[in-house]
């Protein structure tokens, strides 16, 4: 089987995208889901540091160094947006006010725990939100390419050697 | 009510010792404490423990005074933007307790409202919840997280008064409100310090009672970490 591209697999998960959710995309490959939301599905996008209705990225013009998303990225907001704090937002994240969220993972097994944030004695980047967000979102879906594009390892083994985040079920989308 | 108002960030910190635990505010180097950072770095104070969500990029924010070596221990919920970082970490300089984003601001938040330890289901199963209690609600496993205090909170904010009402801008909110309330000094810095009476009572996001001190930056970088413009057709 060939393995999906990079679009292709963003514009299958977009399609997972229905009219009146909040969505959480994560940084990455997640973020650019938002480019091929279909038209007329009318969705809120959340971003964890704290903000409700996140627009298109800027015109040169309009950057604004206080106004970025979760990946540190300059962002726009739409009419209807609101700010609140990093408490607030992880209220309404941990409290399940969130429908849908995608994420990236280092490593996904077969039961659906995902690793993303260390990889012992090499790497130590940290959890930043994803674990509220697998704890707390009403659906999870993880997008990834199957194979690590320096080793060429399957990214979906049986078994990890990255620590997980468990006791979560997400719908998984790996190809 | 003008006592609170300091000269600079240098006066600001004076009393800020070796040892000392400090919250920063700051989502990556959106809304951090720019003034602050820079007299941490310039007082040169050591073995600090610091709070704070990310740990800056090696060559501003928090990467300054960690750089330095003034830092003995972080706790915060990615740092994967700073080299720095991860080399003292790796090599046992660098003591690190990383906490998933939602328990990070929720245990500061706790620890502003007098609330020791609270419930969560983040964590639970991970490495997180190592050494952990843990307690079943209604069929569902939480983890049981501690609050965290400081000795000081420095803070950013886009304007305040000379009671220490401050109000923030946009994204650089993040942790400051949370940090504000859990430590015994907070030290705010704002882009412009307005006369008392001008801020909106309906429109202020943390009342002065929390800040202790407060300074006008001297000047702000706001260093945008990823630039990102629109892509047109």
């Amino acid at each position: 089987m060939t393995p999906l591209t990079k679009e292709q697999l963003v514009k299958r998960i977009a399609q997972e995208i229905k009219s009146g959710y909040v969505v959480n995309l994560g940084i990455g490959m997640p973020t650019l889901v938002a480019n091929y939301i279909p038209k007329g599905v009318d969705v809120v996008l959340q971003s964890e540091n704290g903000i409700l209705g996140l627009g298109p990225f800027p015109d040169e013009q309009d950057l604004d160094p206080d106004l970025i998303n979760a990946g540190k990225q300059t962002v726009t907001v739409l009419p209807g947006s609101s700010f609140f704090s990093s408490a607030d937002s992880f209220a309404m994240i941990r409290g399940g006010h969130i429908d849908l969220t995608v994420l990236g993972a280092m490593q996904v097994d077969e039961k659906g725990n995902l690793a993303n944030w260390m990889i012992p004695g090499k790497m130590v980047k940290g959890m930043g939100g994803a674990m509220d967000l697998v704890a707390g979102t009403k659906r999870i879906i993880v997008a990834m390419q199957h194979c690590d594009k320096k080793t060429g390892e399957k990214k979906g083994p049986k078994k990890m050697h990255a620590p997980p985040h468990r006791g979560w079920s997400g719908k998984l989308n790996c190809q | 009510m003008n006592q609170k108002i300091y000269k600079s960030a240098d006066e600001a910190i004076t009393d800020v010792c070796d040892g000392a635990t400090i919250m920063f505010g700051g989502f990556g180097l959106c809304g951090i404490p720019e003034n602050l950072i820079a007299a941490l770095k310039k007082k040169g104070t050591k073995n600090l423990t610091c709070i704070s969500n990310n740990a800056g990029v090696s060559d501003f924010g928090l990467g300054l005074v960690m750089a330095n070596h003034q830092i003995k221990k972080m706790i915060a919920s990615y740092v994967g933007e700073n080299d720095i970082f991860e080399k003292q970490f790796l090599s046992g300089e660098l003591e690190v307790e990383l906490c998933p984003q939602g328990t990070f601001s929720e245990r500061i938040r706790a620890g502003g409202a007098g609330i020791p330890a609270f419930y969560t289901a983040t964590g639970v199963g991970t490495l997180v919840a190592e050494g952990k209690e843990t307690k079943t609600f209604d069929g569902r496993v939480y983890l049981m997280e501690r609050a965290l205090k400081a000795d000081f909170a420095f803070v950013k904010a886009w304007k305040g008064d000379s009671y220490g009402n401050l109000i923030y801008r946009k994204t650089t909110r993040n942790f400051n409100p949370m940090m504000a309330t859990a430590a015994k000094v907070t030290i705010a810095e704002v882009e412009e310090i307005v006369p008392l009476g001008s801020l909106e009572p309906d429109q202020i996001h943390t009342p002065g009672i929390y800040v202790k001190r407060l300074i006008k930056g001297e000047k702000y970088v706001k260093r945008i970490e990823n630039k990102t413009v629109a892509v047109n057709p």
